[in-house]
Order: C-alpha cells, then sequence, then structure tokens
C-alpha cells in the first residue's frame, strides 16, 4: 500500500497505531469509571490491566501492518520510515511491561486503575507520534500528551505526600522546559520560515537563515529536550520525581518517557540541524561527559535504593548522548538497541524494588537487601541479572548496548567520550555491585522473620522472567536485534570528516 | 528585514521608560501620610471581608472544568459550523471525531459524579 497523502484519509492509515491505541484508552478510561464512594469490585486492576494489555496488541499488530506500506510524500506531517517503527515496538513494550507490574500494584495501593492505564495508553500515544512526526508544532503537541500524563502519574497516589510533591515538581519544571522547547521552535521557525524538519535542514544546508537567530532558536531546542532526557545539569528534578511516583509510574517514567525523548531529540537535531553540526556538537559532548560523570558519583552514595536507580538512569541518558555527539548511523542504531535494552532492563529492576518494599513501600534502603539473596533466591538472581545488566557486565543485553554506542564513539573518532564511558561504567559498577553485595554477603539482621512480605504476582513473574531471559538472549545473541536497529537507523546520521583532538 | 521591527523596540523602550519613571517620580516625590484606609488594598473599594485565601468547596472547581470543556467546544463548533459548506463532508468527519472526545470526557465525568452537587 502507498500512501500520497493527497486525501486527509491516509492519515487515518499512517496514523493506525496511534489512533487505535487513543479510541482503547478512552475504552478502558470508560471501562474503569467509579464514584469515589463506589465499592471497587475485586481484582479490578488486572481485569482492567488485561484489557489495556489488548489495545496495545492492536496497536503493536497495526504497527507491524506499517511495515508494507510506503509513502510518498515528504511534505507529511507524520512519517512512515525505520526510525519510527522501531520506537514504537520500544514504547509499546515499555507500556505492557508498565501494566504487566502496575496490575497488581494499583489495587493494593488501591489506585483508580481506569484512569491509571488510560494515563498510560494516552501517554503512549503522544511518545508513538514524538517518534514519528517530521513538524515542530505536531511534536510540542505529542510531547505535551506524553508530558501531561507523566505529570499526573507522578501524582498519582493522593494519599501519599511524596507523590504529590513529586507531581507538582515535575510539573512545574516539565512546564518551564516546555517552554524553552517552544521558543525554540518559534525562533527556529522566524529564521528559516518552516516547522517542517527536512525543509528547515535544506534551508541550513542552502545557507539561508543562518544567523543568531537559527542558532539562539536551536540552543533552546537543545535545552528544551536535554530538561526531558534529565542531562546534567537539566537532572535537578529526577530524583525527587523518581523517588515520589508510584513505582510502575517511574519505572514507566525512566524507561519509556526517556526513550520517546531520546528518540525526538536524535531525529529534531540529525534531520533539520546536519549542517549545524559544528555548532551542536560541542555542547551535545560537555552534555554528555558532565551526565556521565556526575551522575555516576553522586549514585555512588545513595543509600536509598530508588534514588540510586534514578541517578542511574540520569548516567544512562549520558552514554546515550555520546550516540547523539557522533551522530554516525552505526551511532543511533546503537542508541536504538541501547534504549530497548536499557527499557527492559530498567523496568525489570523496578518491578524487583517493587516487590521488596512491601505493602506500604516502606523497605526502600540499601540495609533492607541484606540477606535478601538467601531468603528468596529466585528474586535475588533476578535482580543480580538486572543489576549486572544495567552496569553493562559481560554476557548481558547491557554489555553489548554498551559495546555498540562505544563502537559508534570509536567509529566517529570520539576517542575521550569513549574512554569517560568506559571509566564511569566501572565507576557505576560499584554502587550496582554493592546492592548485589547486600543480597549475597551480608546477614539478614535478625529481627527479620516475616520473609513472606516479599509478594511477587503472576504477572510480575512474567515480567521478570521474560525481562530477564531477553536480556541474557540479548547478551549472547545481539545479531538479530542489531539488524533491526540498522534499518531503524537508516539514514539518520551524518558523514562527517574525522575530527583528531581530545576536546570537542 | 530586522529594520521594520525598530519602531517596536523604540516604542518598547518609550513605554518601559515612561512607566518607570512615573513610578519612580511618585515614589520619590510623593508625601507619605498613611492611613488603615489608605493602606487597605482598593482604597475606594469595598471594605475587605477577611482573607484572601478562604477555603471554599471543590465543587466550584468542578463546575469551572465542565465550563471550559463546552466553552472550547463553542469556540472550534461556531468557525466550522459559519464555514460548514466549503468545508463539506472531510470538515463533518473531523468535527464528529473532535466531539465523540469530548462526549467521552462528559461520560467520564458525569459516571464519576462531577455533576452531582450532593
Amino acid at each position: 500500500m502507498n500512501l500520497d497523502f493527497a486525501s486527509n484519509a491516509d492519515y487515518f492509515f499512517a496514523l493506525a497505531p496511534e489512533i487505535l491505541l487513543s479510541i482503547w484508552a478512552m475504552v478502558v478510561l470508560l471501562a474503569g469509571v467509579r464514584k469515589e464512594s463506589d465499592s471497587r469490585p475485586p481484582g479490578e486492576g488486572t481485569t482492567l490491566g488485561w484489557l489495556s494489555l489488548v489495545g496495545l496488541l492492536l496497536a503493536a499488530m497495526a504497527n507491524g501492518w506499517l511495515y508494507g506500506v510506503t509513502q510518498d510524500a515528504p511534505g507529511a506531517m507524520i512519517t512512515i520510515d525505520g526510525f519510527r517503527l522501531f520506537a514504537n515496538w520500544l514504547f509499546i513494550l515499555g507500556a505492557g511491561l508498565t501494566i504487566l507490574v502496575s496490575m497488581s500494584y494499583v489495587g493494593r495501593q488501591r489506585l483508580q486503575s481506569g484512569e491509571f492505564y488510560s494515563l498510560i495508553l494516552l501517554a503512549t500515544v503522544g511518545m508513538m507520534v514524538m517518534g514519528g512526526t517530521r513538524n515542530l508544532i505536531l511534536l510540542f503537541l505529542a510531547l505535551e500528551t506524553m508530558s501531561i500524563g507523566a505529570y499526573v502519574l507522578t501524582a498519582f497516589n493522593r494519599r501519599d505526600r511524596r507523590s504529590a510533591e513529586g507531581g507538582l515538581k515535575y510539573f512545574l519544571l516539565g512546564s518551564f522546559s516546555s517552554g524553552f522547547l517552544l521558543y525554540g521552535i518559534a525562533l527556529v521557525w522566524g529564521a528559516t520560515g518552516s516547522v517542517h524538519l527536512p525543509e528547515i535542514g535544506a534551508t541550513v544546508a542552502a545557507g539561508a537563515g543562518l544567523s543568531g537567530l537559527l542558532l539562539a532558536g536551536m540552543a533552546l531546542l537543545l535545552i528544551g529536550f536535554a530538561f526531558k532526557i534529565a542531562a546534567v545539569p537539566f537532572h535537578m528534578w529526577t530524583p525527587d520525581v523518581y523517588e515520589g511516583a508510584p513505582m510502575p509510574a517511574t519505572a514507566f517514567m525512566a524507561a519509556a518517557v526517556k526513550a520517546a525523548s531520546f528518540v525526538a531529540f536524535v531525529r529534531v537535531f540529525l534531520e533539520a540541524f546536519p549542517a549545524l553540526y559544528e555548532s551542536w556538537y560541542p555542547v551535545v559532548w560537555w552534555l554528555a561527559a558532565l551526565t556521565m560523570i556526575v551522575a555516576n558519583l553522586i549514585a555512588l552514595s545513595q543509600a536509598n535504593i530508588k534514588r540510586m536507580l534514578a541517578y542511574s538512569s540520569v548516567a544512562h541518558g549520558g552514554y546515550l548522548l555520546v550516540a547523539l555527539a557522533a551522530a554516525s548511523q552505526l551511532a543511533t542504531a546503537g542508541l536504538l538497541f541501547y534504549l530497548l535494552v536499557y527499557t527492559i532492563m530498567n523496568i525489570g529492576a523496578f518491578a524487583i524494588v517493587m516487590v521488596v518494599s512491601g505493602h506500604s513501600e516502606e523497605r526502600l534502603q540499601l540495609d533492607d537487601y541484606s540477606g535478601f539473596g538467601w531468603q528468596q533466591p529466585t528474586l535475588a538472581v533476578l535482580f543480580t541479572i538486572f543489576l549486572l545488566s544495567l552496569a553493562g557486565f559481560p554476557g548481558t543485553g547491557g554489555f553489548m548496548a554498551k559495546i555498540y554506542l562505544l563502537q559508534g564513539a570509536v567509529d566517529s573518532q570520539l576517542w575521550t567520550l569513549a574512554i569517560l564511558l568506559v571509566l564511569a561504567t566501572v565507576v557505576s559498577y560499584y554502587y550496582y555491585l554493592r546492592v548485589a553485595w547486600y543480597m549475597w554477603m551480608r546477614d539478614a539482621p535478625a529481627e527479620t522473620t516475616e520473609g513472606a512480605g516479599y509478594w511477587a504476582p503472576i504477572p510480575v513473574q512474567m515480567v521478570l522472567l521474560l525481562s530477564a531471559g531477553v536480556l541474557l538472549y540479548l547478551g549472547i545473541f545481539p545479531g538479530g536485534l542489531l539488524d533491526g536497529a540498522l534499518a531503524g537507523a537508516e539514514g539518520l546520521g551524518l558523514a562527517r570528516e574525522p575530527f583528531f583532538g581530545f576536546l570537542p | 528585514m530586522a529594520e521594520s521591527y525598530i519602531p517596536v523596540l523604540v516604542l518598547l523602550g518609550v513605554s518601559v521608560v515612561n512607566a518607570v519613571g512615573i513610578l519612580a517620580a511618585t515614589h520619590i516625590l510623593n508625601p507619605r501620610r498613611p492611613t488603615p484606609e489608605k493602606d487597605m488594598p482598593y482604597e475606594s473599594g469595598m471594605v475587605p471581608l477577611g482573607d484572601t485565601r478562604a477555603r471554599f468547596s471543590i465543587k466550584f472547581y468542578m463546575v469551572a472544568i465542565s465550563f471550559i470543556i463546552f466553552d472550547l467546544e463553542a469556540i472550534f463548533l461556531i468557525p466550522w459550523a459559519v464555514e460548514m459548506r466549503s468545508l463539506g463532508w472531510e470538515g463533518f468527519i473531523a468535527v464528529s471525531i473532535f466531539m465523540a472526545v469530548l462526549v467521552v470526557g462528559f461520560i467520564y465525568e458525569w459516571r464519576k459524579g462531577g455533576l452531582d452537587w450532593e
């Protein structure tokens, strides 16, 4: 099937996954609406969770169908290319894992499950549009769809003060950064007369519109994206928000929301500003270096496991920025591969933390993991796999993902960043493996005899086993996924002259 | 192109200087004999009844939200209604989708009890 967007009906086909998912989100919302005073049927969270997963399955099928669709309309607002389709898999997977993890959680915490799931689905729609659009205005709308969903999800547990605090902080800083982004869009439009990425790219490459106005617009776009991906020095909101949000929402934000921001970041900068690479490359270089160093050093001193994982997610953002600084097709493929592996291992790790933290989320300190390994061997082995993968230990998917990032960096001759990436990884071993050390090498405190508090329901077990299995598989046979990522990165990369120098 | 913005800049400068100048002049030249009446937020208005941060029922908030839904609906429907014939079926379908989404929100609010005033 070929779409030329001559009639607006073509947009219904091009946007099939997103449209299906939005309709499904409304169905879930209406299926789950209850008055505050009404009693909730038991197991409602599980039923609605499976209902939401059906919607994600439909969207996944539509996404698979889009592989057979071609388009010959470079001016269309939405594109059907490998990058978008790969990113869609990423978001659908992230949302699906999150919903599986949260099924028992929403019941346990007495959250309003219909609203919770439909917000996740609608935020996913926003992400999918972010990954697929070539229009800056639509990009902004999609970003807001995603972000507003994420703000509400953060503040979702109304009985918890930390949740409300995190939600308000996220909302204020997030809207602030959206302002930067919007102003950047306005300035770029003012300088080039277009909000369409390939048109901007053509104008900039032709040398027209090159001015302080354009550079200022690009800088504001960069700041806006850096806020969203939580790159140091724009990372201040992350630990508080991640700590306060309900645990499945934290996993969702750390994985899918970050992935969506990265996907949009890469598309905007590689499609609209390849000609200005010399201008933005040093900034991305420093962002990557600072993020890797600072986030890993702060994570060393965290005793709260949720905050530790928050800083670890900031650090992973730094590794991913290396790929953007490298800006080759190989590096973009490495970024896609890394994002997929990162989504799986991060949600897995948060799922375990959720299981361990218990009914009212009180067991969140490192000490609470003392002797955990011998009490709950299965959970502890799985957690060890996720931690090793996050650290990038050979034999796990995280290792292969880091190898591809390094390969991209070395290929573009970013020697200093490559060395920093390796050093940062070595530092991160300490705080990941410290948790494993607590689990396996320390005795449980005498008074904790109630080990029955650890409760992993079947959907969570499914997520844990599946994620750990996929991580181990990708650690040994990464080829298939890499081919997919390379196909997804088609056309997104610059052929550039290698620089010879250790600093930008 | 940039030259055409100079009048705007001049106007901006003049208005800033004017506003700051007037405020500064009254601040310096004005004799001050404060009385309680003069210190009230609106010197010649109503006598204040209490703290501005009075608590009021959250139900008003629900009314305001519902108002926004229907207000936005009207803002988008009226231009479409004016141009309905030239927009044709395509416009009709687009507006129908828009209405359907709003109706879903309305049903949600209704079922949630947002329209009950107890």
